[in-house]
């Protein structure tokens, strides 16, 4: 930014006053429902019923407490729920990337046969609600004996069309087909081509597709909700869920479950937002590709 | 769909391929080599699903006579039957408020964004972004507590002026709750998609527009706006299909607004409700294939009188 000097830059923070303030206004507002969770996991449960300040701490705080409550209620099936949602993330995520990456390339980089036809579907496909495939995918499986398994998540969750569709457009533009011919008269095989030359070019993209396809998984609630009947095969999605369900349903019995969700809720959303501060450079170029073509 | 894919001119490639023409077969086959796996994927989770949701979809099941083959009949059912009517008449209200809000939202929000740059802009800027980090669960859990009268702290602020908090969750006003939440939850994602297009924008056209008399107002409108057209379609696309299948957030609710939502809230949650709680998996099927049938039937339409203005696929 040191570059940019002159008399705009110099003038910018007095003309956008209002505007800053606009966007504070914005941050409080998106920022609100995670600082009222912060704060209120602090609290136990005289502090939370005890009518006193929602949005600032009151009586003891109790991180560790609230934590240790967390992890060791029901024989910890909380820390269950957050391992089974962290395998259904990576083997859907990096399921789903390497066959949209491998499509991705193939419908950009080689003439097939019914490839315009192949494609025109996958397109078709991205207009398709994930939710309307959830029932009857529910229904095969359990003909098939895989509902209530590990498989019956990860399984369609290796389906992401828009995947494909970002790496097509990516490989399209990002990896010249010279570069590929030259690997091909220098005697690379087409396998030792893609590996060597074409997957490091397409890198941004493979994180974007990666970290879009991951999310996805982390945060489906649909599919594992039809599918699962085990809570000890829960993601925590459909975990607190439940909790929310049966704290809700028995209202003033049910004082430490409440807790128990509020901090349940702040350590499930703790992995995602690190992940996506920490891939920031990553995704940020990724995602232009979409929007722009 | 040919027509939207927009295909690029393969000039230069034809031209390389055509030098070793013999290699066609081997062309062939490593082309479907690469897309195979997926192919499989794509068969085994979306077209048997969908075509297999069909096929149930034309049976009944009955407690006398076993199941039997009605043909449309369910769809008929489902078309007069009320809680699938109201699901689908609320999902259409809330897409038509909901939708244009949440893109004037993300839109107004990334023309600051581009148009400011300063360390707090950036800091807003991932700030914003933020809840897309959330599962849509969670975001309606936290909502909930902030909406609930006995941890939220609505009745505080309202209990300051002496007035009694609206209840977001009952009556009416749960439109305007759940509204809320997904402006809240997505605004920022396509904020960041509009936010990268325009960063994309070459520079040098605001300055020709500045020498040519044009103020900041004039640049966001006739130049930022229109050269961004494919990135709004895009995220126009993807909230119609997010919130005509609206789920998550009403299902997580449910509990805590007994009374005001229903299991026949949405089209999405009647569907689960006759498949999961009453078996009844050739309607529930029936409901699933005429909703997805809905969605990329309104999409399509939408994507086919929007192509002329640069469609993004």
């Amino acid at each position: 930014m040191a570059d940019r000097t002159g008399a705009r830059a110099r003038r910018r923070p007095q003309r956008h006053l209002p505007l800053q303030l606009l966007l504070g206004f914005l941050v409080v507002y998106f920022l609100v429902p995670f600082w009222w969770v912060v704060v209120n996991s602090a609290k136990d449960a005289p502090g939370l019923f005890g009518g006193g300040n929602t949005l600032w701490f009151s009586g003891r705080i109790d991180y560790l407490g609230n934590l240790e409550q967390l992890f060791t209620y029901d024989g910890g099936i909380y820390g269950r729920w957050i391992l089974n949602s962290t395998l259904y993330a990576f083997a859907g995520g990096i399921g789903a990337t390497v066959l949209a990456v491998l499509a991705g390339y193939g419908f950009a980089k080689y003439r097939f046969a019914a490839r315009r036809f192949s494609f025109a579907v996958v397109l078709g496909a991205l207009m398709v609600p994930a939710t309307a495939l959830v029932i009857p995918t529910f229904i095969m499986f359990s003909r098939l004996g895989l509902t209530n398994t590990v498989w019956a998540v990860i399984l369609p969750s290796l389906l992401n069309p828009f995947g494909v569709y970002l790496m097509h457009v990516y490989a399209r533009d990002a990896v010249p087909d010279e570069i590929l011919d030259a690997a091909r008269v220098d005697g690379a095989g087409e396998v030792r081509t893609f590996l060597r030359i074409a997957l490091p070019l397409m890198r941004p993209a493979v994180v974007t597709v990666l970290l879009l396809s991951a999310v996805a998984s982390w945060n489906n609630y649909f599919l594992p909700l039809a599918m699962l009947s085990d809570n000890r095969l829960f993601p925590v999605t459909v975990g607190l869920g439940l909790w929310q369900g049966v704290a809700s349903a028995n209202n003033a019995g049910s004082t430490s479950l409440w807790s128990l969700i509020i901090m349940g809720a702040l350590v499930s959303v703790i992995p995602l937002v690190i992940a996506f501060f920490s891939l920031q450079r990553y995704w940020r170029g990724g995602l232009s590709v979409g929007g722009l073509r | 769909m040919t027509l939207l894919i927009g295909e690029r001119a393969p000039r230069a490639q034809q031209q390389t391929h055509r030098i070793r023409g013999k290699v066609h077969l081997r062309e062939h086959l490593m082309g479907w080599a690469f897309v195979g796996p997926f192919a499989i994927v794509f068969l085994a989770f979306l077209i048997a699903p969908l075509a297999y949701a069909l096929y149930l979809s034309l049976f009944q099941k009955r407690l006398i006579g076993g199941t039997s083959f009605v043909f449309l009949d369910n769809y008929a059912k489902a078309f007069t039957d009320p809680s699938f009517l109201s699901g689908s008449w609320f999902v259409i209200r809330f897409s038509l408020v909901a939708i244009p809000l949440q893109i004037v939202v993300a839109l107004a929000m990334a023309l600051v964004l581009d148009a400011v740059t300063s360390l707090f802009t950036r800091f807003s800027r991932l700030m914003i972004f933020l809840p897309y980090a959330i599962p849509t669960v969670i975001g309606a859990v936290m909502w909930g507590f902030l909406y609930s009268r006995s941890f939220g702290p609505l009745s505080d602020v309202f209990g300051l002026f002496g007035a009694t908090a609206p209840d977001f969750l009952g009556g009416n006003l749960v439109f305007y709750g759940l509204l809320n939440i997904v402006t809240w939850q997505w605004a920022g994602y396509y904020m960041i998609i509009l936010y990268a297009a325009l960063q994309g924008i070459d520079s040098t056209l605001y300055e020709a527009a500045r020498m040519d008399g044009a103020g900041k107002w004039q640049i966001a409108v006739r130049i930022k706006i229109p050269l961004i057209t494919p990135a709004l379609v895009l995220i126009l696309v993807f909230s119609l299909i997010g919130t005509l299948q609206f789920f998550n957030e009403p299902q997580i609710l449910r509990y805590l607004a007994a009374g005001t939502i229903d299991s026949d809230f949405t089209p999405n949650m009647y569907a689960y409700q006759q498949a999961f709680a009453l078996a009844n998996f050739n309607y529930g099927s029936a409901i699933s294939f005429a909703l997805g049938g809905v969605v990329f039937v309104c999409v399509y339409a939408f994507l086919f009188f929007t192509r002329k203005r640069r469609s993004f696929l």
